[in-house]
């Protein structure tokens, strides 16, 4: 793609991070996944039970299979279907690590709007993460 | 020279018969999961994910060179020819979405092709939003969800089909918003080996524009970038190659917001969701070395194809016309 020379270092060390975030999350995903399809770990919901489950509406499912919401399948990582989630919220924290490591870079420079809306970005972020949010059919 | 232009002619007809293969899979793979919604106990538990992996590898393959990205067929095709509830397909959807923008981003940024001042102020907005479209898709009726999907698909079927792309806007003057936020740069253009500058305009209508992608994204678990580019590039003004690479790294911000209402909410299962994020990062991979091969304007009418009789049975499905 050429040189790179007219690429902000902030950009640059977004980049590295965002690059470094999303091996580790397919990484610990894919491992995950093929110890839960390979039996290493147990399932909170016997693979062979999920064809009649996973038709089912989202409230169903949740009273069927007495699956956990919002942080509370941490509890229940020991399973592998639990663990492949933790992949899956390292993918999604990606962006926290990196929106946290551009911040100091905007302020050592003034730019103090862009140090704004990276704080905005990250509060979203944690908003949608914390799962304080209430949803539910 | 002839033999050139029989080489050519060679690659053409092996890039059309691929064309040819894939439409071919995609309408057995469509036919077995309409015909074959099986009772419970006539598959075995693992050929659903199966035929998963397959529809997904062959999406990811057709994404690339389409231009479309992957989350965007994924949620009416899985949602519309597989068992799997709405709530889980939309939850794998954003997941696709996000892996995908996740492996695109970092070499995007590096290369100027994603633009960090121009992503941000509409990722933020775009991000609130769409945790918004996740909490209402999770409150309202599945049904109702199909028939706004069907309709949303149908609309993109016809803004595919009918916008047309400016890979260098003119932007005489930027606007006093982006010009505030210094959202400007240069990328290099390695097709004709030149710095190219660039600058935006109508930024305060870009922003509202994105609220409402952002929210569009969380409701239906798709990637955004079919209105992301449009928005960019047609009205913001930003070169086509920028507002491309710019939309993918949108995405790894608003699909992981709205993801984490899904998480939350135990609407990500790991039998949907992994082997539909792998089966698409494996084609698309496949689909970015077959570029050179696949004649793109094929590709993407078939793309349109595929995603005009998915919108036609997500909307059907909805009315409960079509189960």
């Amino acid at each position: 793609m050429g040189d790179n020379g007219h690429i902000s270092i902030e950009q640059q060390r977004y980049a590295t991070l965002l690059s470094w975030g999303g091996r580790a999350g397919l990484l610990i995903l894919v491992v995950s996944f093929l110890a839960y399809l390979s039996g290493l770990m147990p399932a909170h919901v016997p693979l062979d039970r999920m064809q009649q489950v996973w038709s089912l509406s989202l409230a169903q499912y949740l009273a069927q299979t007495q699956t956990p919401t919002g942080w509370h399948w941490v509890s229940l990582v020991g399973s592998g279907d639990f663990a492949s989630l933790i992949g899956i919220a390292v993918l999604c924290a990606c962006s926290l690590v990196c929106l946290l490591a551009v911040i100091p870079i905007y302020a050592r420079r003034g730019d103090w709007t862009f140090v704004a809306l990276c704080v905005v970005a990250l509060a979203v972020q944690l908003l949608a993460a914390s799962g304080t949010l209430g949803v539910g059919h | 020279m002839l033999r050139e232009g029989l080489g050519d002619l060679g690659l053409f007809f092996k890039g059309y018969a691929l064309v040819i293969f894939l439409t071919l899979a995609f309408c057995a793979a469509s036919a077995w999961a309409v015909e074959g919604v099986p009772p419970a106990s006539s598959m075995p538990w693992w050929g659903w994910p199966l035929a998963l992996f397959v529809t997904c590898f062959l999406l990811g393959i057709v994404a690339v060179p389409s231009g479309v990205g992957g989350g965007v067929l994924f949620v009416p095709i899985v949602g519309g020819f597989f068992p799997f509830h709405l709530d889980f397909v939309r939850g794998a959807g954003l997941l696709v979405a996000l892996a995908s923008a996740l492996a695109a981003g970092p070499s995007l940024l590096r290369g100027g092709l994603a633009n960090l001042r121009l992503a941000l102020p509409m990722a933020v907005l775009a991000s609130a939003s769409s945790i918004a479209g996740a909490m209402v898709g999770l409150a309202i009726p599945a049904n109702v969800v199909q028939i706004a999907l069907g309709t949303t698909i149908l609309g993109i079927v016809v803004l595919m089909s009918l916008a047309k792309k400016s890979e260098f806007p003119d932007v005489p003057a930027p606007d006093r918003l982006s010009a505030a936020l210094a959202i400007h740069g240069v990328f290099h253009d390695a097709a004709r080996s030149q710095h190219i500058n660039w600058q935006v305009h109508r930024t305060v209508k870009g922003l509202l524009l994105f609220v409402g992608i952002g929210f569009l994204a969380g409701l239906f678990g798709m990637g955004a970038g079919w209105a992301n580019v449009p928005v960019l590039n047609l009205l913001m003004g930003a070169p086509l190659k920028v507002s491309a690479g710019t939309s993918s790294f949108i995405l790894t911000l608003v699909d992981s917001s709205a993801a984490w209402i899904y998480i939350n909410k135990g609407a990500v299962l790991a039998i949907v969701a992994v082997p539909s994020v792998i089966g698409m990062m494996l084609g698309a991979t496949i689909g970015a070395r077959l570029l050179s091969v696949l004649k793109a304007s094929i590709v993407r009418k078939m793309v349109i194809s595929l995603l005009l009789f998915a919108g036609v049975r997500a909307l059907l499905k909805g009315m409960g016309i079509w189960i």
